[in-house]
């Protein structure tokens, strides 16, 4: 019984990491380039609700915010990539990551210059509301978290593999100059999948603080859920929504049977385990070429 | 501008290209090896805190400078460096072979990582850095009986001969030290980039395949160059270690790793002498926001002091200018700078045009 509670908070705080993963995998999907800024995205996604939503703030409706905190982030990726992102356009990955590290150091400063470094708590219709079924108490956010979950990872799935734009942002992460000369409007897919992203980011924000307290260092959680889309393989939706619960999940029951130093470990080993034996992941997106 | 005549492969590939250079370095090195005598107390500590840094960003820049492989867990060799040292010297060993001992440690720790990472490129193996990063970070707490665990860990003193070396009480002493460690490093680091070694280093950085093709073997070189940087890493560390006194795990944070890395962009990628002008500005510019924090607070009256993280968000700012506008960074624009002098009236604004260039996937191999 008491494992079954642990999976069950496991896999809720699973889903979250998915979450934050699929921002990583998106824009990986899109530009080959890997975002590290996407969990203080995440945190400013979070701020932004809060903000929206808050009595104390501007007091709006619960399911008017979360969607406006949407569109606000959506424009937040779609600008971070035209005005900084663009400018390194083709150059080397590791450009990318180096920037981005800093637009979250950024990001982290303006989250906590507005909003200060004291942990926040959003109010929510369901906060605090408990589900007891024979034993096991399961609060109504971790439903909500693994339901929106679901129905996300699905819904972004579908969108790479059957829409126009979705194959173009595809066919321009593979090559982005063959990608131009068929026609791809490669920079204006960038800046859409960007877009995205922010927006996913925000659910996944919503979905955190609706479980505990923020503050402006929540955006660390960002290495631990690049650390699910490595194990699920970077390129794969459905593998970090994999990686995400596998990490969510092991991450409770180390620290309920080994001390709590190896329960911080646990994803990363886990992760360094994956990647000397399957270098791109579970759920692989490595193809040989064949010429 | 100077023409030079090489008429034999010694004079071509020689440490410096010609006599002139090589006075200026002694001038420097010189000069550098006075400054106890003219600087006060609290700026020969800033110095020496800037030589560490220069050492660190040279480990680093053995690795992401000259083979490519980017690191965002270095810290994770500063700190084994330390502790490694700390440990050996409580363990009774003299200095002399302590030091050595615990850059070797660090190297041989960083070369076991390397050789399965090795074969990883790219943004992998910077995660897997980033992940034994976290794992070290971990383990420091759980070894306490070697590392004291949260509580952490005195580095005693040093004496060598006889003399002392203490940080704070010859600190003179301990600035010749850290000159001589940098500049005998520096030295190596020089000669080993016209070695066999160092070419292999760069023909992987460059083009792996072509690099396979000339026959240098791909995965040992760049598992001893992870070595090598993390061995030199661990030096800087072991030196950190002594400059602080007593440290615990907090010290070498995920933040030591971006400013190192923001050492080695910012200075110039590639250079040796990035590194020194990274180090300089990343030890520098909390300097002068202190003393401007001051001066605002006291001629204008704005206190800067109520802004947590500014000096974060400096840095930030700082990197994201160099990575878009000049991503050979500060040696670079210097190089650029000194072509325009050199060849002036003659320059033109095209001659350092980047090229376009487009991403190709990584996961078609």
């Amino acid at each position: 019984m008491e494992l079954l509670q642990l999976a069950v908070g496991g896999l809720a705080n699973g889903c979250i990491y998915g979450l934050v993963a699929l921002g990583f995998v998106m824009i990986y999907k899109a530009s080959e380039g890997v975002n590290f800024a996407q969990g203080d995205m995440m945190m400013l996604g979070a701020f932004v609700a809060l903000g929206l939503g808050n009595g104390d703030h501007l007091g709006l409706p619960f399911v008017l915010a979360v969607p406006l905190a949407m569109a606000v982030m959506f424009c937040v990726g779609w600008g971070v990539e035209r005005v900084v992102v663009r400018r390194i356009f083709g150059q080397p990955q590791f450009a990318l990551v180096i920037l981005t590290i800093a637009m979250g150091f950024v990001f982290r400063f303006v989250a906590g210059a507005v909003f200060g470094y004291t942990p926040l708590v959003m109010e929510t219709p369901y906060g605090g509301q408990n589900l007891n079924l024979g034993g096991v108490v399961i609060g109504y956010a971790d439903l909500i978290a693994i339901a929106v979950t679901i129905v996300l990872t699905v819904a972004l799935w579908a969108f790479f593999a059957f829409t126009r734009i979705g194959l173009a942002a595809q066919a321009a992460s593979q090559n982005q100059l063959a990608a131009y000369i068929v026609g791809v409007p490669v920079m204006r897919v960038n800046s859409l999948i960007w877009g995205l992203s922010g927006a996913v980011a925000t659910v996944a924000g919503v979905l955190y603080a609706s479980r505990g307290a923020i503050d402006p260092n929540i955006g660390l959680l960002g290495i631990k859920a690049f650390a699910a889309a490595v194990i699920g393989g970077l390129g794969s939706l459905p593998g970090a929504l994999l990686g995400g619960l596998i990490v969510g999940l092991v991450e409770p029951i180390a620290g309920r049977y080994a001390p709590g130093e190896v329960a911080q470990m646990s994803p990363y080993i886990l992760m360094l385990v994956v990647l000397l034996t399957r270098p791109s992941g579970l759920i692989s997106q490595v193809q040989m070429k064949k010429v | 501008m100077r023409v030079i005549f090489k008429t034999s492969y010694d004079r071509d590939i020689d440490l410096h290209e010609h006599g002139w250079e090589r006075a200026r370095m002694a001038l420097l090195l010189g000069v550098m090896a006075l400054l106890p005598f003219v600087l006060g107390e609290y700026y020969l500590a800033e110095a020496v805190n800037t030589l560490i840094w220069a050492l660190a960003g040279m480990g680093l820049m053995i690795a992401v400078g000259h083979t490519g492989q980017v690191s965002l867990g270095h810290a994770a060799f500063l700190a084994v460096g330390a502790y490694a040292e700390a440990a050996l010297m409580n363990a009774g060993l003299p200095f002399l072979v302590s030091f050595p001992l615990a850059g070797l440690i660090a190297g041989v720790f960083g070369g076991l990582i390397a050789l399965p990472a090795a074969r990883m490129s790219g943004i992998y193996l910077a995660i897997a850095t980033l992940a034994v990063f976290v794992i070290v970070e971990e383990l420091v707490i759980l070894l306490e009986p070697i590392t004291g665990g949260v509580g952490g860990q005195m580095a005693p003193s040093i004496t060598i001969l006889g003399i002392g070396f203490d940080r704070y009480g010859a600190l003179a002493n301990f600035y010749w030290l850290c000159l001589a460690v940098v500049a005998l490093t520096t030295w190596g680091y020089a000669n080993l980039l016209r070695s066999p070694t160092g070419r292999a280093f760069l023909a992987v950085r460059d083009s792996e395949v072509s690099a396979r093709a000339l026959g240098v073997n791909v995965t040992r070189t760049r598992a001893l160059a992870f070595g090598l940087s993390a061995g030199v890493t661990g030096l800087a560390g072991a030196l950190m270690g002594h400059y602080i006194g007593y440290f615990n795990y907090e010290l070498f944070s995920i933040f030591i790793s971006i400013n190192l890395l923001l050492v080695v962009t910012i200075g110039g990628l590639g250079s040796i002498q990035g590194a020194f002008l990274g180090a300089i500005l990343i030890t520098g510019v909390p300097q002068l926001i202190a003393i401007l924090r001051d001066n605002l607070k006291a001629g204008v009256g704005i206190d800067l002091s109520a802004v947590p993280g500014l000096d974060t968000l400096i840095f930030s700012l700082i990197l994201i200018g160099f990575i878009i506008y000049e991503p050979t960074g500060l040696y670079g624009r210097w190089l650029k700078l000194r072509a325009w002098i050199e060849l002036f009236p003659l320059a033109r604004r095209d001659m350092f045009r980047r090229q376009k260039s487009y991403l190709k996937t990584e996961r078609m191999r």
